[in-house]
């Protein structure tokens, strides 16, 4: 047994978990459930050995432990598969289960002959008909995950934590994790799952624990719960949400998204996206709700012209159909996307915030075609500068330096000087501060009133009644509801973003 | 606030600081470093380096980089010469076509750019590492001067055409003159144009760029013609310098140009440099080359020593971003 005694974790300010309590049984399927942020993630990491730093007690097998490091977890027999599994692809299956434990002959030399026979004895335990010496890069994810259960095994791993292990695999894959699962419990393991899908925690799981903004809510037998309470307990929120009712009426058609689907590139014949459209009118701001890997992004993404091959459908904007293939061709239409990292995808860190504000617009910058005019450029870069509040040393200022809240100004006020007739945002608010958060839903609610339409991807509920006139819920890949924010609540969001068959 | 902008402008300057000290330390050990002479000398030298690594520094700013130029240089310089010296004959329709100076330099830097454009076309549409793109342009490009001169110098170019490479301009060398232009026309690009914006954004952070609508490929496939053509212009130096075209000019010229571009400042993940430091890294090496002739260094001890300075220069920079 493992028992995690008033586990608190900080971040910068930000308390992750707060005095939680867990008790994971030998012999069982332990599910954890929580809406995204609810502390899931951080919790696991603290057991396998991520963050070494935490308030609160670990007592494995009666023992007090606190690991340093992710190997010390491991030596112990704590093993997590994670959900983006973390094979080498170029090594073969034996090579990446001894990865850092190789065993030499008494030359120095890897001994591959016993690596391969011992790694063969671990693939039939796990049912998997490969010889060990096969690349990772030839087996599919739901073989790939195997290996890691595999290799959880070979490092005598006691618990074994699982990450949305049925996230990326096919249901006949998923029977077989299944028969595998029963097997470790058969031999005494902890089982730790973690997973959005319901009926998979009331097949396999034996008990649950429910943990809601960072705090754990309640524990218990699978069998004492229904659905219903599991999702209730999941959702039940004492804040009150203040929702973005208005009288307005929105009628006048901005963007028409007509059957938009998107394949899946590592997984032949299945989709990320499937048969999606909606209508995004003038003024209105569309919230999108979903949990990870429902879709959102992808879909965002897909009409953003970032996935030209793989995905097909129909975009309209102001009555015109237009043909999306790049980036540049939906800035060009009027669309245009505030990207989920916005380190990543939204600015040049190493640019000042005037010449990441200005990129987009160079154009209309530009003397005789031939240079550029700084004394706009400056003007310009003032005018948003003091517009969005944007707090800076100076308008050269590296844009690393700022705060993440001012990084997403800057990614704002980009397309604020183009002119957008439809702003994606996609987790806006991720990582800000509260004081940033509420300038950018004003400056969002600014916006559309103005008369251009807004689509908000959110994993946070409030944040959706916060903003959105109309609320969007995506469950793998496609539209589960679509209801005017006055109807949505907490419940039904979440009930709508849970895969249920 | 104050500090920080102090210590950029230290920063701007560091190569030149670090220039004025290797002067300062050649001038007293040896009496014949500071003199007009052998200035100009170093100047005319170092022009066509400072053509090549200009380039470079366009394509370098980009997070890549351009192997070929040595090559391009080499093929650009045979055409230029074959084709002042014999024309064009066509046989079948009993045809002769001349070029003026003029005419060839143009061909030159128009063949040096459609050579670079081909590197940027491999490397953006087919996903090619530029490494490994330009590496084998490197080759392509040797090849076809050896096809073209058949392996022998093309020489006796006439007076006219050897002023570009050994003639004076108000006491100035011509070579310096056409470096001077090439740089002026690069620092204008990245300072005050679209293109150059775009250079710094592309290098900065491709993906940020591309979600920003910029056209990534034509930007890259832009930015290598440019260093194509620059290295032409260096080829019609070199082969007007020493009036013949040499099969096996510009070999490793590659490495120079790159030396003085990380001298320079310029980092080579992208987005980060200055034409300005690029021309400080090609005199510093320009000057190096010349003080350890001076000197009486022995040849093999000056490649030891320029390494180092290169390495010295790099783990200076790399010290300076830590804080």
């Amino acid at each position: 047994m493992l028992i995690a005694r008033n586990i608190t974790k900080k971040f910068a300010g930000v308390t992750a978990l707060n005095n939680v309590n867990l008790e994971l049984h030998a012999g069982k399927v332990n599910a954890i459930v929580g809406e995204n942020g609810a502390g899931k993630s951080t919790l696991m990491k603290i057991l396998s050995g991520v963050y070494t730093q935490y308030e609160g007690d670990i007592i494995f097998k009666g023992n007090k432990v606190r690991f340093a490091s992710t190997r010390e977890a491991e030596d112990a027999g704590i093993a997590i598969i994670h959900q983006e599994l973390n094979l080498v692809p170029h090594l073969t299956i034996a090579e990446n289960i001894f990865l850092g434990k190789e065993l030499t002959n008494s030359w120095g030399m890897l001994d591959k002959a016993k690596m391969n026979s011992h790694t063969k004895r671990l693939l039939e335990k796990v049912n998997l008909n490969l010889r060990p010496d096969t690349l990772i890069s030839k087996l599919k994810v739901g073989q790939q995950q195997l290996v890691e259960i595999a290799k959880a095994l070979h490092a005598n791993a006691e618990v074994i934590i699982m990450d949305e292990p049925t996230s990326a695999i096919t249901d006949k894959e998923v029977d077989h994790l299944f028969a595998i699962i029963d097997e470790l419990k058969a031999e005494g393991k902890i089982i730790v799952y973690i997973s959005h899908k319901l009926k998979e925690l009331f097949l396999k799981a034996d008990r649950y624990t429910v943990l809601r903004d960072g705090a754990d809510i309640t524990s218990g037998d699978m069998s004492t719960i229904s659905q219903e309470e599991l999702v209730e307990k999941m959702a039940g929120r004492k804040v009150v949400i203040e929702k973005n009712i208005s009288d307005a009426i929105y009628n006048e058609p901005l963007l028409q998204v007509k059957n938009i689907s998107l394949k899946n590139a590592q997984d032949a014949g299945s989709y990320l996206v499937k048969d999606v459209s909606f209508t995004l009118h003038k003024g209105e701001i569309l919230g999108l709700y979903g949990l990870m890997g429902a879709g959102r992004t992808e879909l965002i993404e897909t009409i953003y012209g970032l996935h030209p091959g793989l995905g097909k459908g129909e975009i309209v904007i102001e009555g015109a159909p237009k043909k999306i293939t790049a980036p540049a061709r939906a800035i060009a239409s009027g669309i245009m996307l505030v990207p989920e990292d916005r380190k990543l995808q939204g600015l040049c860190l190493g640019l000042g915030v005037r010449k990441n504000i200005s990129v987009a617009v160079l154009k209309q910058l530009e003397e005789n075609g031939l240079f550029l005019n700084m004394r706009k450029e400056t003007a310009l870069a003032k005018d948003y500068i003091q517009l969005l509040n944007i707090k800076t040393a100076s308008q050269n200022t590296l844009s690393r330096n700022l705060s993440g809240g001012n990084q997403q100004k800057i990614v704002i006020a980009k397309w604020l000087a183009k002119n957008p007739k439809v702003l994606l945002l996609d987790e806006p608010t991720r990582g800000i501060d509260v004081g940033a958060k509420s300038e950018i839903y004003k400056l969002i609610r600014e916006l559309a009133s103005t008369g251009v339409g807004v689509l908000v991807v959110s994993s946070e509920i409030p944040e959706v009644l916060a903003l959105a006139n109309r609320v969007l819920v995506m469950c793998e890949g496609e539209i589960t509801a679509d209801m005017p924010v006055a109807d949505a609540t907490e419940a039904n969001m979440l009930t709508s973003a849970i895969h249920k068959n | 606030m104050a500090a920080i902008h102090y210590k950029q402008r230290i920063k701007s300057l560091q190569s030149l600081i670090a220039l004025l000290l290797l002067c300062i330390v050649l001038t007293i050990l040896t009496d014949k470093f500071f003199t007009a002479d052998n200035g100009l000398n170093v100047l005319r030298q170092t022009a066509v380096n400072i053509c090549i690594a200009t380039g470079m520094t366009l394509v370098v700013l980009t997070a890549g980089i351009d192997l070929s130029v040595g090559s391009v240089l080499a093929l650009c310089g045979a055409i230029a010469a074959g084709l002042l010296k014999n024309g064009i004959a066509l046989q079948a329709t009993d045809t002769y076509i001349g070029f003026t100076i003029l005419g060839v330099i143009l061909v030159a830097i128009i063949v040096g750019a459609v050579l670079g454009w081909f590197n940027g076309f491999v490397i953006t549409k087919f996903n090619v590492p530029p490494f490994v793109a330009t590496l084998a342009m490197l080759t392509i490009a040797r090849g076809f001067t050896m096809l073209y001169t058949k392996g022998q110098p093309i020489s006796n170019l006439g007076a006219k055409f050897a002023f570009i490479g050994a003639g004076s301009f108000l006491g100035i060398p011509v070579p310096v003159w056409i470096a001077l232009a090439v740089v002026l026309i690069a620092a204008f690009i990245t300072r005050q144009t679209r293109l150059g914006r775009y250079i710094y954004a592309i290098g900065g952070n491709e993906t940020a760029a591309r979600f920003s609508g910029i056209n990534i490929s034509a930007v890259k496939m832009i930015v290598y013609a440019l260093a194509g053509a620059m290295a032409a212009i260096g080829g019609i130096i070199v082969t007007s310098r020493l009036d013949s075209a040499q099969p096996n000019a510009g070999s490793s010229y590659e490495l120079d140009a790159i030396a003085a571009v990380v001298i320079g400042g310029t980092s080579l993940s992208g987005g980060r440099g200055t034409i300005w430091g690029t021309v400080m890294g090609a005199i510093i090496i320009g000057v190096l080359n010349n003080g350890l002739v001076l000197l009486n260094v022995s040849p093999f001890w000056q490649q030891v020593v320029k390494g180092a300075v290169i390495l010295l220069a790099v783990i200076i920079d790399k010290l300076d971003k830590k804080d």
